[in-house]
């Protein structure tokens, strides 16, 4: 592999014109991946569900270069129909589209960036992975005021051209001031075996608020690996929403600061997985000031041979006192292949705060399946009734009504 | 002076500070095979056990330190500690407790553990291990009547090879972590117990483990074994000399649990924690484990941990029969520059297991407390059942509480279900105590104890008395 990415890597190189500094801080970025290779099960955050395992298994012959000259052909079937947006296109890693036509033009600058600017420090491989081998990427800008009128649906979209290829995507957003974003994440994949890494990173200024929805729903044999980092100033509110279904792996990673007195964080997920897929929420508050709050809710409905895992953790500097951290994650085990894991930490530094978190996993209540079937309903009808009543406390959360509603239709909660 | 203040001013300056002058016979400094065979031979072990030993030392020169844990500590040199230590007129070992040397008695006296008259009257049976060596065990004959076997390890090695041989290190192998590999290695002493089949213990069974040497380890081994029916209650508590060093302190215990046996094991830890500048203290890493061998068995750990430097254990129950049931009550306080990082591990392997964890944590001062526990759920223990509820107290912003529990249910029968808070004292429940006319220590008191009941419910009576007092007199100065 190592050979592979150096290759790769001259290719990108020679086909691309980044800055010297770029090149030099990719490089950087190359080398501390090829040191380190992809995360095992002995890094804490990994233990549960191995990458570098999953990889290896799935992937044989994982290789690093896209060719991004050719134009590929948008299918415009896959749209979302009912609701009017806002459109960023990917196919196979590729931007093929940026559409704002619903917006004032002068209110959001689309920049190219250059990684100079922003300097994260991290030790998770994979972001080194992605800043060494990303393509141009650009950061969004929403100026001082602006609340966006319409959602931005970001497509990510793969043809079965691409096999055993990974691709890196980085994407910068900005908010300023009162301003506001509402963001979909839709995948949807024609492809098969190829490993996505996608680093999203969230500035919001005061009052600023974000919504961002991330939709993994049609079925498909790909391993993807996404990661938001989300800075937060005074009362700016951030809202993240999962629904993890499609992809054979899918770890989502969300780390929220909170640096701004009464800023928020909201994050809620649903695992709704069958045949052999193996998918994991990662998620981190840093509560680092007075005043701020956050909640986690997150749900699994696990059928034959499948594998979730929720990692929570809320960190409370001892600066932030009156902090109001809660956490909580429910699985129902339908079959008895599957496995639920869980880890809600809590590493709290400060004493005037109220944090709490609980975990509950099992089977569906027999009791309740009997009542329903003494009303007339089947065994299936009756078990669908139930777990949808489980999964509809997740999606009543959201806080954008017409998204709900699109949620709804999608999982078939609603006509 | 009231009792409470009297208690406070013996406890301001750790009451068990003291050391005892008495002559001792070490082992050579540092660790290697010369060392554990020197054990191995002034203890006059037969081969098999020295052999136990040696293949735990050959695997331990492999196993490199673990460094997960929450609280760091400066890296031990294990070269430069005593792992032998015993009182000189132990060599020849006393008939009877008469012809004890009178200072040994004196020092358990001090500590408020009567080895002689004082006992019966108590009515607990007490085995008292002094650095290395156990130096006494109290009412040996009652005990003999019902075939209960409670002697030091030593003495069953001698006594009841056959039953060491069965069991010693089947809980903890030789090749298990760190710790537990140096334990297997150079243990030295520690109790051994073996309820018979059938026999309901009629006395609380009692281990009382000091260390006294300075820079010297404390290795001890419990091993208790209970047969098919039986059921045994058993009490340790700890209690060190304050020092300026830190003290290593790795013990092994293993409980086993057959058939419709049930075994209770309390704790009271009390080690010396260092002085509020965080100098000295014990690190207290001890591996204890229990196995529900047999159907229908119980293991119960209840732990008050209040001394030490650092506190790094997790008591565990391996749910090895079908309808067994393990449960883990703890109450850990932490203050000044004290560190624990403690909880349990419940691995559920048979069908229709059941396991319970109640976890206070209360810190104050500048301490650091983590909660961390396992609970695992193998997918042939059907229709298991697990309840966790681990709380926190914090006092003060200068302390920590972490809470990190790991969840695995891989059976679609079982239930898991697990709360954790973290809070602090409320001003309205301070206020109302106040205005009641307790001041506000006392107050303070009250709440933590009322925060503690449910653990401090599941110890003996007489121990529960000592640990509610510890526990107010732990948190002393923390307030206000």
């Amino acid at each position: 592999m190592k050979e592979q990415l150096k290759i790769d890597f001259n290719k990108i190189q020679e086909v691309s014109n980044f800055s010297s500094r770029d090149i030099e801080i990719k490089k950087s970025c190359l080398n501390r991946f090829i040191e380190n290779g992809f995360p095992n099960r002995k890094q804490e955050n990994w233990k549960f569900l191995d990458i570098n395992q999953i990889i290896s298994s799935n992937i044989s012959d994982l290789s690093f270069y896209n060719d991004y000259s050719i134009e590929n052909k948008i299918d415009s079937s896959i749209f979302i129909g009912d609701l009017e947006h806002n459109k960023i296109i990917f196919i196979n890693g590729r931007i093929e589209k940026i559409d704002f036509s619903y917006e004032d033009k002068k209110q959001i600058e689309i920049i190219e960036d250059s990684y100079t600017n922003n300097k994260s420090e991290n030790n998770n491989s994979l972001i080194d992975l992605n800043i060494a081998l990303s393509n141009k990427h650009f950061k969004i800008l929403i100026k001082k005021g602006y609340s966006l009128k319409k959602s931005l649906i970001i497509y990510h979209l793969t043809n079965d051209k691409m096999k055993s290829k990974n691709i890196n995507l980085r994407l910068d957003f900005e908010l300023e001031q009162n301003s506001s974003l509402k963001l979909i994440d839709f995948f949807s994949d024609d492809s098969e075996k190829n490993f996505m890494n996608i680093f999203y990173n969230f500035n919001l200024d005061r009052d600023a608020i974000l919504k961002n929805y991330k939709i993994d729903k049609s079925l498909n044999k790909n391993l993807k690996y996404s990661f938001n980092n989300i800075n937060q100033k005074q009362n700016s509110i951030s809202e993240t929403f999962v629904f993890s279904a499609g992809s054979d792996y899918f770890k989502n990673e969300i780390n929220c600061n909170l640096k701004g007195e009464y800023s928020s964080a909201f994050i809620n997920g649903i695992f709704s997985l069958d045949d052999n897929k193996q998918h994991e929420i990662r998620t981190t508050i840093n509560h680092l000031v007075e005043n701020t709050k956050s909640y986690q809710l997150i749900k699994s409905v696990l059928g034959k041979n499948t594998k979730s895992a929720y990692q929570g953790r809320i960190y409370v500097d001892s600066k932030a006192q009156k902090t109001d951290g809660y956490q909580l994650s429910k699985a129902i085990l339908i079959d008895e292949t599957s496995e639920f894991n869980a880890k809600p930490e809590l590493e709290i530094y400060a004493d005037d705060v109220k944090c709490s978190h609980g975990s509950a996993s099992g089977s569906l209540d027999d009791n309740s399946i009997f009542y329903l079937m003494s009303r007339g309903l089947n065994y299936k009808q009756a078990k669908g009734l139930l777990i949808n009543g489980f999964l509809l406390d997740v999606i009543e959360k959201i806080t954008d009504a017409e998204i709900k509603d699109l949620l709804k239709k999608m999982i078939g909660l609603k006509k | 002076m009231d009792t409470r203040e009297k208690d406070i001013e013996n406890l301001k300056d750790y009451k068990y500070g003291f050391t005892t002058d008495i002559e001792n016979i070490k082992a050579p400094k540092g660790l290697n095979e010369n060392v554990i065979r020197f054990i191995s031979n002034i203890k006059k072990e037969p081969k098999w056990m020295l052999d136990f030993r040696l293949k735990a030392f050959e695997r331990f020169k492999l196993l490199k330190e673990p460094d997960w844990q929450k609280p760091k500590y400066p890296k031990i040199d294990y070269q430069d500690l005593y792992y032998y230590s015993a009182p000189k007129s132990m060599k020849d070992k006393p008939k009877s407790l008469d012809e004890l040397d009178p200072k040994l008695l004196e020092t358990y006296n001090k500590l408020g553990i009567p080895l002689q008259e004082q006992a019966r009257l108590n009515g607990i049976a007490v085995d008292a291990v002094f650095d290395s060596v156990s130096v006494a065990t109290t009412f040996k004959g009652e005990l003999t009547k019902h075939g209960i076997i409670f002697c030091s390890m030593s003495e069953a090695i001698q006594k009841h090879p056959d039953l060491v041989k069965k069991y010693l290190g089947t809980v903890i192998p030789t090749t298990d972590h760190f710790f537990a590999t140096l334990n297997s290695a150079v243990f030295t002493d520690g109790s051994f117990v073996y309820i018979p089949e059938g026999v309901k213990c009629p006395m609380e069974l009692s281990t009382y483990f000091r260390i006294n040497a300075s820079e010297t380890g404390q290795f001890e081994r419990t091993l208790i074994i209970a047969d098919k029916g039986s059921y045994v209650s058993y009490l340790e508590g700890c209690t060190a000399p304050m020092r300026d060093e830190n003290q290593l302190h790795a013990a092994n215990v293993e409980l086993i649990a057959l058939d419709d046996a049930e075994i209770k094991y309390s704790t009271v830890q009390n080690w010396y924690p260092g002085d509020e500048n965080g100098k000295g203290g014990i690190y207290n890493f001890v591996t204890k484990r229990g196995l529900c061998k047999g159907k229908n068995s119980k293991i119960s750990w209840t732990q008050v941990e209040t001394g030490s430097a650092i506190t790094w254990k997790y008591p565990s129950c391996i749910l090895k029969g079908d309808n067994s049931i393990g449960e883990f009550y703890s109450i850990a306080i932490t203050n000044n520059h004290q560190k624990a990082d403690t909880g349990t591990k419940m691995i559920h392997l048979g069908k229709n297991t059941k396991s319970k964890i109640i976890s206070k944590g209360i810190s104050a001062g500048f301490s650091d407390m983590t909660y961390r526990g396992l609970v695992d759920i193998n997918s042939k223990a059907k229709n298991s059942r697990n309840y966790t509820q681990c709380d926190s107290l914090l006092m003060g912003n200068k302390c920590g509480a972490h809470t990190v529990p790991y969840i695995k249910n891989k059976n679609f029968d079982s239930n898991v279900a697990h709360e954790a808070t973290t809070s602090k004292i409320s001003e309205e429940q301070l206020h109302y105590c106040q205005q009641r006319g307790l001041n506000p220590e006392e107050a303070v008191g009250l709440i933590v104890n009322g925060f503690c009941k449910e653990v401090l419910q599941q110890l003996p009576m007489e121990f529960a008395v000592e640990a509610q007092k510890l526990v107010g007199i732990s948190l002393e100065g923390s307030v206000g």
